[in-house]
Order: C-alpha cells, then structure tokens, then sequence
C-alpha cells in the first residue's frame, strides 16, 4: 500500500456506497467540527454528524457525499465511514431536497423539533453535497 | 354411464394444469429472488465487516466502557426470543423450523421456571404463537421477503429498549440461516447483550485476528459517547443480517416447495390423462358393443353381409363410417 494515499470506502448497510482512493478526506464529526485526514494520520475513530463529507480522489476530481451520521474508522492509511445512510452527491435529487429543507425550516419558525431540526440538517448536507450553495 | 367419468376426469385434469402453472410460476419467482437476496447478503457484508471491526478496536482501546448492552447479567429471569419467520405460506418447512425451535427453548424456559417473551418477526410467527396462548411482544411483520435496513433498526431499537428497561434480561435470535441454495439451517443466537465472543463469533467471519496490534486511537467525541452510540449500530447490523439470511432462506424454501408441488402436479396429470384414455377407451367400446348388438338384432340373420352404420364416437373423432 503506498503510503501518500489513503484508500476510502464509505458503507451504509445496504451496500457499498463509494470506494476509492485519495489524497485527503473531509468530514464533520459531532462536537468537533470538520476534520481532514491526510495519508499518515493516526488512528482516529469519530461520530459523525450529517454532513458533506469531500473525497479528494488522486486524479485531482472531488467526490462529493452526503452522509447523514454514523461512525469514521481511520487507520493504516483507510478510511471508513459507516453511514445508516450516505449518497452520492451526482445521485441527490436536488428539488426534493430543497422542498424539504424549505417544509423543515417553515415548520422549525413555530415550534423546535428535534425531528424536524434533523431533517434540516440532512437537507443541507444533501444541497451542499450536491453543489448547490445556500 | 363412462362418458361422466370421463367429464370429470378432464375436470380435475384442467384445473391439476390450473395449479401447475400457478405453482411454476411461484417457483421461478422464488428463484429470480434467491439471487437478488443473496447478492444483498453479499452487499450487507463490508458493513458489517466494519462495523465489527470497529466495535473491536474500541473495545480493546477503549477499555473501560460499561454500557448496558455489553454488561451480561447475573440472574436470566425473562429471555425474549425473536422469531423470524415469512409472512406467507407456502413455503415448505421454512416457518415451523423456526417456530419449532423457538417454542424447544421456550418449554425449556418455562420448565426452569424462567419468563419469556416472543417477538414475531412475520406474520405466520405472529398467528402461530398467537394461536397457541404464547406470552408474546410487540409484532413486526409485512417485510419478511424483501427486508430494508429501517425494519432491522425499528427491531433494533425496540430490542434494546426491552432490555436496557429491564423488561427482559437477554435476546435472542431465532432465524433461518442462508448456507446456500441447496441447504439453510435453524441457529438461536444471542444478541443482547454483547458479550466478548458475540462480537468474536458474529455472522461475518471472524475478523483478522490482532491486526496491527490495536493502537491507541484517537476519538471524537470521547470513546464512551462513540460506543454508546455504536453499539446500538451493531445491533442493529446484525439484526438485518439475521433479516437478510431469512429472507433468502425463504425464497430458497419457497422455490424448492413449490419444485415439488410442480413435480407432483405432472405426476398427477400423468396419471389422470392415463386413468382418462382408458375410461374413453371404455366408453367407445360400449358403444360399439351397443351397436353391434343392436344391428344384430334388427338383421333377421340371412343378410349379414354389408352395414352401414354412423357413429358418433364423441370428442376426439369425426363422426365416422363403420363398416362392419
């Protein structure tokens, strides 16, 4: 394995969503704010919080993921993220994503729910995933 | 007279095809859906693989965690079973192996004088152990073919919550285990609480044995929050394993009952087609027989030579001149 790569595979339950190699990994764990792996770094285990996550991929393109929560394992250079639910960002549904983000903040100007407040959140990582600015 | 029996005959025939093509049918069904379960077996693997792997490494770096569901407890005095079965029938023996097996340790539980509490998982556990008085839990059911993560986690959670409130002191796992097409067996597997050789002798293989000699990790947030967080996670991962394994142990089932359903129902056919001709063969005969006789009678015996005579021989022949 070389060492200036890290291999990424991103798995939800159902099936491997994405895997490949990179030079560089960002992804928002809960409470600690966006993090990037870079090849070499120590072993790193975190929670994740619905988000953006960036594949920074060898050749130089970005893969761009929505991943709403679950858990990155990082050693001997891979990174794994095991996500209930992770999406590519070329397979998000851009309308319906921002419908709900527009139903989930309508709803969260009267009364604050947890539930809903989630929703929002995985609208957003699901626009910002797909490229869409806020 | 034969001709009836011949009617029914063909009666039964056509609707033996009737069924034959429905049951045919069934089975190719089932076998197009023994691929596609199994390649979402296949699919569910690296998941669980890594999350293993994961619950692993914290467990030998983390140390210290005492959460509730990898703490066994003293006294087991309610176990709750949950029974995964189909929703349907016609499926050979794939319900009542599980049944069968969950109400062995059930008995075996209520002799020692332990309680149990059965969660259906499908809706022919559900009526099953409804039927027979069975102490039962909440049901799930409507998925038993086709089952998605959701249905796993929505078990999951109810699971967890049975046993973190104290309601039952452990669960186990009642599934039907998908080897290969041609053999599934009944396993019982403990699934809360975790216990060091559960999270050794899972569904996925054993994991690589002391890789890289578990390194002091770093986490985000602290590893207890991480572990409370994941343990409910594996549960769940194994929970849709367990659905997935049954799920293609169903349609493996179903195809190989409804095989033989299709077989039987040309040996019958068969049969029946034979059992047909000669009550036909019969009746033509008779007839014939008939109307010889009456032709004999009406000659007054000197000219026996020449008669034609027209028969109507029923279905299957024109009608016809006889020369006798």
């Amino acid at each position: 394995m070389s060492t200036n790569h890290l291999t990424v595979e991103v798995v939800s339950p159902e099936r491997l969503v994405y895997s490949g190699e990179a030079t560089m990994v960002i992804t928002r764990t809960i409470r600690g704010g966006e993090v990037a792996f870079l090849p070499g770094h120590a072993p790193f285990l975190g929670a994740l919080e619905e988000n953006h996550t960036r594949v920074f991929l060898v050749g130089g393109q970005v893969e761009d993921l929505a991943v709403h929560g679950g858990f990155v394992e990082v050693s001997n250079n891979t990174v794994s993220i095991l996500s209930d639910n992770a999406e590519l960002g070329s397979t998000i549904d851009v309308e319906r994503a921002r419908l709900a983000k527009e139903r989930a903040e309508e709803r969260l100007r009267h009364e604050h729910d947890a539930e809903v407040a989630s929703a929002l959140g995985r609208a957003h990582a699901r626009l910002t995933a797909a490229g869409v600015s806020l | 007279m034969a001709g009836g029996q011949e009617r029914i005959l063909r009666g039964r025939i056509r609707s033996m095809q009737a069924t034959k093509k429905i049951t045919r049918a069934m089975e190719l069904i089932a076998a197009s859906r023994i691929v596609k379960a199994q390649q979402r077996v296949q699919a569910a693997v690296p998941y669980s693989e890594r999350i293993t792997e994961v619950v692993k490494d914290l467990a030998a770096s983390g140390g210290n965690t005492n959460s509730p569901l990898l703490a066994g407890r003293d006294e087991i005095k309610t176990t709750c079973y949950v029974v995964l079965t189909a929703d349907r029938g016609l499926c050979g023996g794939y319900n009542a192996g599980a049944q069968r097996a969950a109400e062995g340790e059930i008995k075996a539980d209520v002799l020692a004088g332990k309680g149990y509490e059965i969660i259906p998982v499908g809706r022919k556990a559900e009526s099953y152990f409804r039927f027979r008085g069975y102490n039962m839990g909440r049901s799930f059911g409507g998925f038993s073919d086709n089952p998605g993560y959701a249905d796993a986690k929505e078990i999951g959670q109810h699971v967890i919550e049975l046993y973190t409130s104290g309601q039952v002191d452990r669960v186990e796992l009642v599934y039907t285990r998908f080897i290969s097409a041609g053999s599934q067996e009944v396993v019982l597997r403990p699934l809360v609480p975790l216990s060091k050789d559960t999270v050794a002798g899972g569904d996925g293989r054993p994991a690589g044995a002391g890789e890289g000699a578990s390194s002091s990790y770093e986490f985000e947030p602290e590893s207890d929050a991480i572990f409370d967080a994941l343990l409910p996670r594996y549960v769940e991962a194994r929970m849709y394993a367990a659905l997935l394994n049954a799920a293609a142990s169903e349609h493996a089932f179903r195809q190989r009952a409804m095989k033989s359903a299709t077989d039987n129902a040309d040996d019958l056919i068969r049969n029946l087609s034979i059992i047909m001709n000669r009550a036909r063969q019969d009746s033509i005969t008779t007839e014939i027989m008939e109307i010889v006789s009456g032709a004999e009678a009406l000659g007054s015996g000197d000219q026996m030579d020449t008669w034609m005579v027209d028969l109507d021989l029923g279905t299957g022949f024109d009608q016809r001149s006889v020369r006798l």
